[in-house]
């Protein structure tokens, strides 16, 4: 099990992946808002999600589990 | 002993021999080479021009040179003192010995003016000679002092090939440039084992102290290379950028046109979006001149040597693929140090900015982010080559300041035709100016409000203005940006700046 976490203190604004979807290394799963840019945050391994950890709107900090894969 | 000559030339022998054959085994076994192997691959022709105290130590058993080869050799035919471990007799050990050869091939460096190298593979402190090599004036602090004194006037490279404990992990720490080889280059004050005794915590040496996590998490490696002959290209290609001394500059290197040049269509549209800098980077740059310096340390900021024409310029670029590009404060100390490398040895330096400001929140407040900035502010300001200042779509808050803004004093400041400066971007200024007006309008009212007081705003930060206040000094295209950087570059070399009568700087940390 892996996890995928925010890389900086942001609102969530797009979860680009679900339950169930396969991500690639380096594929972008969810996008921030921070600072009044987008922040894509991207997979660091692959696999399939496992759980959405975070809802689009919510703030996350920096290091908290948006994503479980598998 | 008998002084014949084929007792001299046996002696010799055993002693380029290194330790057992054993540990010769191991070694190989963990893809480590031979220290004078590692010499031969790093210096031109493979060859050790000459060595001191080969045959230091050699009445006693088993310590061949004492653990440590020190000499010169040229790379890229110039002089570069070096001092390489010997991990093969008593795992790299420092006796007496050991660290009076590295003291006095430092001291050789010093008064040649010549670039040091320090190839390390060193368990720490050989715990029997502690009286003779810890404490004294000439024990190992001597190394340390020496290589502080040494700092900025003449280049000094730390590859690391095996561990760097306890004491010895400040030969790294007061290195330029670090290159940790990945698996077996290590750095930590006190071994899993100390920690576990000491403290109760139980970790692998890999958590602790391994090339991966002082290249990402600690900053305390720069280059990390996934083997010994990565290892000594990076130390090669690093060494073509850099002068010999401080009173020099770097030679200027053979090059070829960067193949793709259009930097036009890497830039989004809408300034919130992303974009890869380090492909904008490499389309001003000289074909495969791109040398990034700690990579994976703080990447939402760049650090990287290029050339430009052949000249060697230090660039410091915001990335907005990575955390927006936002500063936080291991970037600031990541440009703070790396500028300062660059001033150090007349590197002209060169700021892409694409900036939103420095990170806010409590995260980054608690860890100090005012200070560092402050670092990095101070490394820029006083920085004394040549600076060009480029804003590439914004340049926020602080962040115009910390990439060289106008009121520090770049050459110049250019900015290409979509370039926004601001104290804030145009939604967090709108909110903040009328946030109580926006309240009391109906809500039916409020976008078209807000829409409008954006685009007042945005033409009020619009490029176009900034010129005309002559804060920009000039508008470029961001197709014309590499000539126009080959002309200004050309001209600034002649650069000088005097020194505020005063002995140093208060310089914050």
């Amino acid at each position: 099990m892996a996890t995928i976490t925010s890389t900086m203190a942001g609102n969530l604004w797009k979860v680009l992946k679900n339950v169930g979807d396969t991500v690639e290394a380096g594929e972008e799963v969810a996008i921030l808002e921070s600072m009044k840019m987008e922040i894509p945050i991207e997979a660091e391994s692959a696999g399939v999600v496992k759980q959405v950890q975070k809802n689009e709107g919510e703030f996350v900090n920096e290091g908290d589990v948006l994503f479980e894969i598998e | 002993m008998v002084n014949t000559k084929k007792d001299h030339l046996a002696i010799q022998q055993t002693i380029e021999e290194g330790g057992a054959a054993k540990y010769h085994e191991s070694n190989s076994a963990k893809g480590k080479k031979f220290v004078r192997d590692r010499l031969a691959d790093l210096l031109d022709d493979g060859s050790i021009t000459f060595e001191d105290g080969k045959f230091a130590n050699n009445m006693a058993e088993g310590l061949p040179a004492d653990g440590v080869v020190t000499g010169m050799g040229t790379i890229h035919g110039e002089s570069v003192c070096f001092m390489a471990n010997d991990s093969t007799v008593k795992a790299g050990s420092w006796g007496a010995r050991t660290v009076e050869k590295i003291i006095r091939i430092q001291e050789t460096a010093e008064r040649l003016n010549t670039p040091m190298l320090y190839l390390v593979d060193s368990a720490g402190a050989r715990i029997t000679d502690q009286i003779d090599m810890f404490p004294g004036r000439r024990g190992a602090g001597r190394i340390f002092h020496n290589q502080i004194r040494l700092s900025g006037q003449i280049p000094q490279i730390c590859l690391l090939f095996g561990p760097s404990a306890a004491g010895g992990a400040y030969i790294p720490a007061f290195c330029d440039f670090v290159i940790m080889v990945d698996q077996n280059a290590s750095m930590y004050l006190g071994s899993p084992r100390m920690a576990e005794m000491v403290i109760g915590e139980k970790v692998s040496l890999e958590e602790m102290g391994g090339a991966k996590m002082h290249c990402s998490v600690s900053g305390c490696g720069d280059y990390l290379a996934q083997d010994e002959d990565e290892a000594i290209i990076a130390a090669r290609q690093y060494m073509r950028y850099m002068p010999k001394n401080c009173h020099e500059k770097p030679a200027t290197i053979d090059y070829t046109l960067p193949s793709e040049q259009d930097v036009q269509s890497l830039l989004p549209n809408n300034q919130n979006a992303p974009f890869d800098m380090r492909v904008m980077i490499k389309r001003i740059a000289d074909e495969d001149s791109l040398f990034e310096v700690k990579e994976r340390f703080a990447p939402e900021l760049l650090t990287a040597f290029i050339t430009i024409e052949g000249r060697v310029i230090g660039v410091v670029a915001n990335q907005p693929k990575i955390k927006g590009g936002v500063l936080f404060h291991d970037s600031a100390d990541k440009a703070a140090r790396f500028m300062t490398i660059c001033d150090a040895y007349n590197i002209p330096l060169l700021f892409l900015a694409d900036v939103p400001g420095f990170m806010i929140g409590t995260h980054v407040e608690r860890a100090g982010i005012i200070r560092h900035g402050a670092k990095m502010l101070s490394a820029m300001s006083s920085a004394t080559v040549p600076r060009i200042s480029v804003i590439v779509r914004k340049a926020y808050g602080a962040g115009l300041y910390a990439m060289s803004g106008p009121a520090f004093e770049p050459d110049c400041t250019l900015a290409f035709p979509e370039a926004q400066i601001a104290v804030m971007g145009p939604e967090a200024a709108v909110n903040a100016v009328y946030a109580n007006k926006i309240a009391e309008l109906p809500e039916e009212e409020r976008q078209a409000f807000v829409q409008e007081k954006r685009k007042e705003y945005q033409e009020d930060i619009d490029v176009y203005r900034l010129a005309s206040e002559m804060i920009i000094d000039e508008i470029i295209k961001p197709n014309e940006l590499r000539n126009e950087l080959i002309r200004r570059f050309k001209q600034y070399e002649n650069k000088t700046v005097s020194q505020p009568n005063k002995k140093r700087s208060v310089t914050p940390v």
